[in-house]
């Protein structure tokens, strides 16, 4: 049976104390990408209760993507948006979500994103990850990024780290290990980078800004 | 002296896309922290490199 919205949030206030949980409820996160990163960010974020979750992604569920991605098989063909949606609302059904189908550009960045107090970013495309960068930091001041670079292969997981880069930039990831050198994606180093991205979002509207 | 990813290097007075040039950075692939704040990529070219200034190069790679 699920239960009703206030007995959700009693179980979130039990587990998280009731000034951390506020601090949630009263966020909007936008996550740019659905894919190994995203998928699971977005997943950590709704069990925490984060008040709204933004979700951006243009693209379909493929087969390809359930080695690393939090799809179902019966979810291929959908877009990866709609069925990310479900199974969210399976997870957390109280958590507002806003979802967009569609690539984020230099032209849609900045309305995509205005309502939202943090920005993961969770592309797997190096040139798209700096872009990405560059309209949030520099265009979207009062933002907070918490971008992911390297968690390719299957090196050591002690290596994926957090770095706070600037006031507003956090960046996760072991910041080497590139998936265009042939080395694979796999599963539970690419959810550990998702794990501190999400730890870092929590971090930061727990007000513990620091590494 | 400008203090780049940790190391002194003399190269007062160059600009940001001048430095980069000298490198085998992707500029489409990075972020340049400049004292605590992104610098623009569309202002490499005319961000002047002053001495004592603290740069932190940024490297994307693929994968997510």
């Amino acid at each position: 049976m699920i239960p009703t919205k206030e007995q959700w949030l009693r179980a979130l206030y039990e587990r998280h104390g009731k000034e951390r949980q506020n601090a949630f409820l009263s966020a909007t996160v936008a996550v740019c990408g659905l894919g190994g990163l995203g998928s699971n960010i977005a997943i950590h974020l709704a069990r925490a209760g984060i008040g709204k979750l933004i979700l951006i992604d243009f693209d379909r569920v493929d087969i390809t993507n359930l080695h690393r991605q939090q799809y179902k098989a019966s979810q291929i063909g959908m877009y990866k948006t709609e069925a990310l949606a479900d199974n969210l609302r399976e997870i957390a059904p109280y958590v507002e979500l806003e979802a967009f189908t569609q690539r984020i550009t230099q032209d849609n960045a900045i309305k995509l994103l205005a309502s939202a107090d943090i920005i993961c970013e969770a592309f797997d495309d190096a040139e798209r990850k700096a872009m990405l960068t560059d309209i949030v930091l520099t265009q979207l001041r009062e933002k907070y990024l918490v971008a992911a670079s390297g968690m390719a292969g299957l090196y050591d997981a002690n290596s994926i780290k957090t770095r706070k880069i600037t006031s507003k930039f956090y960046l996760c990831g072991d910041e080497e290990s590139d998936v265009s050198d042939g080395i694979g994606l796999v599963s539970a180093r690419v959810a550990l980078c998702a794990a501190h991205q999400a730890i870092a979002v929590l971090r930061i509207l727990a007000k513990q800004f620091e590494i | 002296m400008v203090k780049i990813n940790g190391t002194e290097l003399d190269i007062v007075g160059k600009t940001l896309a001048e430095y980069l040039a000298t490198t085998n950075y992707d500029i489409k692939r990075i972020a340049v922290e400049r004292n605590g704040d992104i610098v623009p990529k569309a202002q490499y070219g005319i961000s002047v490199l002053r001495d004592g200034d603290s740069i932190e190069v940024v490297s994307f790679v693929g994968g997510g």
